[in-house]
């Protein structure tokens, strides 16, 4: 049976250790002089990516490499899918090619979901519309057990774009899974009108919420959200919802500051903050490999997949 | 042709007979024959009076590829409908007295079903001007439904010259309701479950604000509104209210939205992807007490079909809608008649009697009694059947309920006493 | 997700799981803790012997049992010599040519002691030797973490049906064992007490 890693809510408590775990040892490969293990030679992963994200393509690709996978990276851009080729066509190409995992960057959300229903390998969703982002939650996670031991009953604040965030989607799932107590702080209009079944707290204030928490993640406004009528101004919403040096200075000693990327110096995040000893916004980028190596480890390692979902149609 | 219907429970009262000759019901009772009469059994069947279709997508012209007036109305017939209504936005849109003329013809050459073009209210259903409404009106084809369905007549300007105008052919304006700039780029009913999913939400506030406008201008202008595929309670509450003040508004609701909720896009599967999306089961709940105490007026299939590629897509770029004209009766029979909320003489009459009245139509919709035009449908309720789309009259397989067990079995429909499908085949 | 789930054959299996363990017959025992303890200080001094002294020995023990075999060693030279002895543990998990017979299995840990394992005497150590395919995923492992000046098997039950050209340089004991039997160690650290266990297949195996 084939499985897929499409949300962060296809991984139970135990699934989501083994990730953690198996990414602690992982990342050892990265110090040695041969970064490379010989777990998937022979196996076939392709990076498919309709949106540009350099960085995750990279990560991913980086990961397959060091599991000797061969590593077919397929973007849209200049392909035939620019060309009119439909999700489904493409699919059936990368059958022909005979990938054993596909991971997947589309701008349409459920787009995972749709190619698990027409491909026979593993999909990893690496970015799906404003949905969610799993392996970005896993590799958040990892870094704050690094920093912080054990996640359960540690307060995690996120702030910002929650409504089109597929990170945060992802992060509230899996931390609520690892037994953190998550709070999501935005403007309402950045909200869902409707979270019933959210396992997290909502605020509409930011400095009430920052002497509690362990560890803050600030999510990057998108120019587009800019001019849509979400909040009155850049400068307004950095007021209310940015992380300056005197927000900072209300978290504990201990909390941590993370942001996935890209980041917006001086909108949601000043460079003071980013650039300082409590940011964990270079280390999450070099833990994003071993995250990667061990979903692709798990997922595609052995006969069977270690985690996930079953997959639709199977 | 005479034809003697033996046994059937008209509107699921007792076992009779009806004598169809001469395209009219001419006797009713028991122990019925004629000389040369085809006589069909109908031991334990149900006996409607031939289904009416306010809101049919036959795509012709235009888009054949996915349905065309021969095949719409084959489905239809097969649904157990006897007259659609075929909405105006085909290609070129039905804005003319020429395309309505067309697509009328067309379905009388078919000869599955009456054929009744429902005709643009604005030109190129863009909403700007006005379609030459009273063109259409005076044409062969008679129009007295105007829509510019798939689009909203958002300006209220535009909207209360509508209604007012189409007074001096008794018409009436059925309003697609949804608020442009509160539905753009939306996916799915916003809710909890467009919040999981991380689709554009589509706020049942952007349907009821259109309803409400739309009820006062018809209340200000004395004129009559239909309301298409009402989706939410809050729009069963407003037309309710609307309805209590003796305006002149009536409503309809898809057998979808009778049945399903927007969980089913757990899956991103798009065959649930439609105009108005599926909504909360609470919605569903509401629609349905809606329907049973005749606050919505009708159920009305919004068949809507679409080629395989337009569906098997991600969810975003696939097209809305789904076809409904076969299996429109098992889900009114399993959403309202099994769950007690409506008897076989309601379903005749939100799915008969209504829709003609609405749509004016004189030879529709009428009893099953003698000197009514032999427009008959014959319901077997008793059967249970699984769903597959590759049996369907319809060229287009888009339907929500592929493999789903639903109750019922249209058997035979008759067209003025001519007969269009016989034991659940087409003639 | 149980990593034992299936067996997978004719590979060898490190006694690994503790579910085995535990129910059904055990199988009779073929060494007792007294005979785990005379060999592993048997295997102490002969590797102090062949390695003159032991200066450059780094221990390495294959996770799971082998990794506790290692830390006994390394305490018995330490007790004769009157100095600690590098040790580390390996998991070959990642280079074991059966990976894909059985479902992805969690990773054990793979520590080398701080000197690292170039240009010193790498001993594996291991529970039991079968196949010689964990030691050949060892081997292989080995490579990439570095270029050790030689590489010596420790081993404390061989019990035979080589399947590569492998052999062991220390070995507790040689058990003539059939295709149709288990061996399974137990490790106080482990299993709560020490054992070598010699039984038919199913009884050993199928205890789950």
């Amino acid at each position: 049976m084939k499985r897929h890693l499409i949300s962060a809510a296809d991984l139970t408590r135990d699934d989501a250790l083994l990730v953690l775990d198996t990414a602690e040892e992982l990342a050892q490969v990265a110090d040695r002089s041969i970064k490379k293990l010989p777990t998937l030679r022979g196996r076939t992963v392709v990076n498919l990516f309709f949106e540009d994200s350099t960085r995750t393509r990279i990560s991913f690709e980086a990961a397959a490499k060091r599991l000797s996978a061969d590593v077919i990276n397929f973007s849209a851009k200049g392909s035939s899918v620019s060309k009119g080729e439909s999700l489904k066509d493409t699919a059936l190409t990368l059958e022909a090619m005979g990938a054993d995992g596909v991971v997947i960057r589309h701008n349409a959300s459920g787009a995972p979901h749709r190619l698990a229903g027409w491909v026979r390998g593993s999909v990893v969703n690496a970015g799906d519309g404003t949905h969610e982002h799993p392996t970005q939650a896993l590799l958040d996670a990892f870094t704050m057990r690094r920093r912080l031991g054990d996640l359960s009953g540690r307060k995690v604040t996120i702030v910002g774009d929650v409504l089109h965030s597929r990170v945060a989607r992802s992060n509230v799932l899996l931390l609520a899974t690892l037994g953190a107590e998550v709070t999501v702080v935005a403007p309402p209009t950045l909200l869902p009108v409707a979270m019933g079944d959210w396992p997290c707290e909502v605020s509409y204030d930011l400095d009430a919420v920052l002497p509690k928490s362990d560890a803050i993640m600030m999510l990057r406004v998108q120019q587009e959200r800019m001019n849509a009528a979400y909040f009155p101004t850049v400068r307004e919403y950095s007021r209310r919802y940015g992380l300056d040096a005197p927000r900072m200075a209300q978290l504990p000693e201990h909390a941590i500051v993370m942001h996935p990327g890209p980041m917006n110096r001086g909108v949601e995040i000043a460079a003071e903050v980013a650039d300082s000893p409590r940011s964990t916004i270079v280390e999450q980028v070099a833990n994003g490999v071993s995250v990667r190596m061990a979903v692709l480890y798990l997922l595609l390692g052995g006969s069977e997949s270690a985690i996930g979902t079953p997959g639709a149609g199977e | 042709m005479n034809i003697v219907i033996k046994g059937a429970r008209i509107l699921g009262g007792d076992a009779t007979d009806l004598l169809l000759r001469d395209g009219m019901v001419a006797e009713v009772g028991a122990g019925l024959s004629a000389p040369g009469a085809e006589v069909v059994d109908a031991a334990g069947l149900i006996a409607l009076p031939g289904l009416v279709d306010l809101h049919t997508h036959l795509r012709e012209p235009g888009r054949e590829d996915a349905e065309t007036v021969e095949s719409g109305t084959r489905a239809a017939a097969r649904g157990g409908y006897t007259a659609v209504h075929a909405m105006a936005n085909t290609e070129p849109v039905a804005d003319t007295a020429g395309v309505v003329e067309q697509v009328w013809r067309l379905g009388r050459e078919a000869g599955h079903c009456d054929v009744h073009p429902v005709g643009a209210v604005t030109r190129g259903i863009e909403g700007r001007q006005l379609a030459e409404l009273g063109a259409m009106a005076d044409s062969a084809a008679r129009v007295r439904v105007f829509s510019d369905d798939g689009h909203c007549v958002s300006d209220a300007v535009i909207m209360r010259r509508a209604l007012e105008y189409v007074k001096a052919f008794d018409g009436v304006v059925a309003q697609h309701a949804q608020e442009p700039r509160l539905t753009e780029g939306a996916q799915m009913n916003e809710g909890v479950m467009s919040a999981r999913l991380g689709l554009r939400g589509w706020p049942a506030v952007a349907e009821e604000a259109i309803i409400a406008r739309d009820c006062l201008l018809a209340a200000h202008v004395g004129s009559r509104l239909h309301v298409c595929h009402v989706s939410t309670a809050g729009s069963v509450e407003i037309i309710r209210w609307a309805k209590s003040k003796g305006w002149q508004v009536t409503a309809e609701v898809t057998p979808h939205h009778l049945l399903l909720d927007d969980r089913r896009a757990e899956g991103y599967d798009p065959i649930y992807k439609v105009n108005p999306p599926l909504r909360t089961a609470e919605d569903v709940a509401a629609l349905r007490a809606g329907l049973a105490d005749g606050t919505i007026d009708c159920v009305a299939t919004d068949h809507a079909p679409h080629p395989v590629e337009a569906k098997e897509t991600e969810w975003a770029q696939a097209a809305m809608g789904m076809i409904g004209l076969e299996t429109a009766l098992p889900v009114v029979q399993e959403a309202m008649v099994d769950t007690g909320l409506l008897d076989w003489a309601g379903v005749a009459d939100r799915m008969a009697v209504r829709p003609a009245r609405i749509g004016r139509l004189t030879g529709q919709g009428l009893p099953l009694a003698v000197g009514s035009p032999a427009n008959v449908t014959l319901y077997d309720p008793s059967v249970r059947f699984s769903v597959d789309p590759a049996g369907f009259a319809s060229k287009s397989r888009n339907t929500p309920y592929v493999g789903l067990e639903l109750p019922g079995r249209v058997v035979a429909t008759f067209l003025r006493g001519r007969t269009t499908v016989l034991d659940g085949k087409l003639v | 997700m149980n990593a034992a789930s299936k067996q997978a054959e004719p590979a060898e299996e490190p006694a690994e799981c503790d579910l085995r363990h535990v129910a059904g017959s055990p199988g009779k025992a073929v060494l007792e803790a007294a005979d785990i303890r005379r060999a592993l200080t048997r295997i102490a001094h002969e590797i102090l012997e062949r390695t003159k002294g032991g200066d450059d020995v780094v221990l390495l023990g294959i996770q799971t049992r082998g990794v506790t075999l290692a830390r006994r060693l390394a305490d018995r030279i330490a007790d004769v010599e009157g100095r600690p002895v590098p040790c580390g543990s390996l998991d070959v998990t990642m280079y074991r040519d059966d990976l894909r017979m059985k479902p992805a299995r969690a990773l054990g840990r793979t520590e080398l002691p701080g000197e690292g394992v170039d240009d010193r005497i790498v001993v594996l150590v291991d529970d039991v030797l079968f196949s010689g395919r964990t030691v050949r995923a060892a081997l292989d492992a080995l490579n990439d973490l570095g270029r050790p000046r030689a590489v010596q098997l420790a081993i404390l039950v061989d019990r035979g049906h080589r399947e590569l050209p492998i052999r062991a340089d220390y070995v507790g004991k040689n058990l003539p064992t059939s295709m149709r039997e288990t061996v399974r160690v137990l490790l106080a650290e482990n299993d709560g007490r020490d054992a070598v266990l010699l039984g038919p297949k199913d009884s050993l195996q199928g205890a789950q």
